[in-house]
């Protein structure tokens, strides 16, 4: 009797693990799927041609995204000046300023925030802030500002919750004995617990970027998709995600699979940040 | 004798619920005054108005005065942060910063804006000595603070306190978490800071409270049920409660 309980534990355990892993499946398959897609390209024109080349003419055979990697990073780094500040700051207010019901009312708010389709952001843009900057600071209005300030937006929610989680993480008994000594609120925030909980905080910022990197429609309809390196912050650009998702739909043959390795440089540029956002989190949390 | 700290009919409530029910009592200067009392009892929350991070606690409700020197802490014009400033506090669980051994006790001079290097080198090194710690630290002055023991945290902590240049010092249960050996290096210190401050410590060990206050006061459930010279109250308790307790009949 004792045995067959035993192996009804045993199949449960065995069906938990097999669908626990087939999680890791899906990121396999999509991993050799767009490796096996987007390197054969590579091996033909060159690992150099591709990376640092500065023209994207698909159909003529030049297939250079050194410009759409800088636009990447620039609306990403343009996404964090933006995003991180606020985001921060949200974090404190809500870890140590807010009361229980500002807690109760202000978390919710924001994980709505998370839940607001890209598109709508998209949408947003084009219609508000896209016409002022183009009011008031000349160009299109389409540019880097513009996909700057949509994307820091979106990635308020990441930087928030992580940040906001890693703050209060650090014991109240850091607070307590930094108070006692006579340190101001203020003092005992940016002496004792931001410092306490960097790691985390850094873990934020960086999965914020993950974020902004990787996302495609909202930053479409802002960025104005132009092929060039921006010069200053009203040029339109073009993103890695951008490139794939604007010429897919048509693309056949050698430009197919140019996108496809488009794919492969974004999915490695967002595993280096994962990994190092990670690697912050882990630290925190085994200490 | 000189009063240093004068509660007079003091209430707190947390919420609805009375913590203290009016509580008068002096506390002398340079002495070591003793609360003691159960779980409960309204001693740590006591000690808490005194250097005021009572006003991190959400819905607390204070009537009745606390003087220090004569001023009214709790209606005064006084905020808690130059309040904490003059009173230096050791909680029961020891809780360095997660700084090396110097930066913890230059931490409040540092916040009180003084930066000079030598005034800060000689108010660490005299509040380590004050604390009995000195000769243990004098060559780690850069370690971590969390890689001391227990025994040596609660001196660290106790000379951060010292650093601030207090009048008074609060110590709630400090030695609770500690070896007798510990304990011991603590009660020392404390007796050779007596002469120089006002202090007050907190306890549930009555044994404690018997070895080194001068005073001594019983709380229960938020009321002060005897005060007075820690002999008298050790061998002539005037209250039925303050006997049992002492006797270990509980708590």
């Amino acid at each position: 009797m004792i045995k067959t309980k035993i192996d009804k534990e045993f199949i449960v355990k065995i069906i938990l693990t097999t669908f626990a892993f087939s999680s890791l499946l899906f990121l396999f398959l999509i991993f050799s799927f767009i490796l096996f897609e987007g390197l054969p390209l590579f091996l033909k024109v060159g690992l150099k041609k591709i990376i640092f080349g500065f023209k994207w003419a698909p159909t003529k055979g030049s297939f250079g995204i050194f410009p759409m990697i800088i636009s990447s990073f620039f609306v990403t780094f343009g996404a964090l000046i933006i995003g991180a500040p606020l985001g921060l700051s949200c974090a404190i207010y809500l870890s140590e300023y807010s009361g229980k019901k500002m807690k109760m009312f202000l978390k919710p708010a924001l994980e709505l925030l998370a839940g607001i389709p890209s598109v709508v952001y998209g949408f947003l843009g084009v219609i508000y802030i896209v016409p002022i900057i183009r009011n008031n600071f000349g160009g299109a209005g389409f540019s880097l500002l513009a996909t700057s300030i949509i994307l820091g937006v979106m990635i308020l929610p990441t930087i928030i919750s992580i940040s906001f989680d890693a703050i209060m993480s650090v014991p109240k008994t850091y607070r307590e004995g930094s108070f006692a000594m006579g340190a101001t609120k203020w003092q005992t925030i940016y002496k004792v617990v931001v410092p306490s909980a960097r790691s985390g905080i850094l873990a934020s910022f960086i999965l914020g970027m993950g974020r902004a990197i990787g996302e495609t429609m909202a930053v479409i309809m802002v960025a104005g998709n132009a092929l060039k390196i921006p010069t200053s912050i009203l040029d339109p650009l073009r993103t890695l995600t951008g490139n794939i998702a604007l010429e897919l739909a048509y693309a056949t043959g050698d430009h197919r699979m140019g996108l496809f390795s488009t794919g492969v440089v974004l999915l490695v540029i967002i595993m280096i940040l994962n990994y190092i956002a990670n690697f912050g989190i882990k630290r925190r949390v085994i200490k | 004798m000189d009063i240093k700290i004068q509660v007079e009919n003091l209430k707190i409530f947390f919420d609805k619920n009375e913590v203290l029910k009016g509580v008068s009592i002096d506390v002398y200067r340079n002495r070591i005054t003793g609360f003691m009392g159960p779980a409960g009892s309204g001693k740590s929350t006591l000690i808490s108005a005194f250097n005021r991070m009572i006003d991190f606690e959400e819905d607390v409700k204070i009537e009745g005065k606390i003087y220090i020197d004569g001023v009214d802490i709790i209606n005064g014009d006084i905020d808690g942060v130059s309040l904490r400033r003059q009173i230096g506090t050791v909680f029961a669980v020891p809780i360095p910063l997660p700084r090396s051994v110097f930066d913890n006790i230059a931490y409040g001079p540092r916040l009180k804006g003084i930066t000079d290097k030598t005034e800060l080198n000689e108010l660490v090194r005299d509040s380590l000595k004050k604390a009995f710690l000195w000769d243990e630290m004098k060559d780690r002055l850069s370690m971590s603070a969390l890689k001391l023991s227990g025994g040596q945290q609660q001196r660290l902590c106790l000379a951060r306190s010292l650093a601030l240049k207090p009048e008074i010092i609060l110590l709630d249960e400090p030695c609770s978490g500690l070896d007798p050996i510990s304990t011991a290096k603590i009660e020392d210190a404390l007796n050779e800071l007596k002469k120089e401050f006002t202090i007050i410590l907190v306890s549930n060990n009555t044994k404690q409270i018997a070895r080194i206050s001068d005073y001594s006061a019983f709380f229960y459930m938020g009321e002060l049920i005897e005060y007075g010279p820690t002999e008298r109250v050790f061998t002539f308790p005037s209250q039925k409660q303050t006997e049992d307790y002492i006797s270990g009949k509980f708590g």
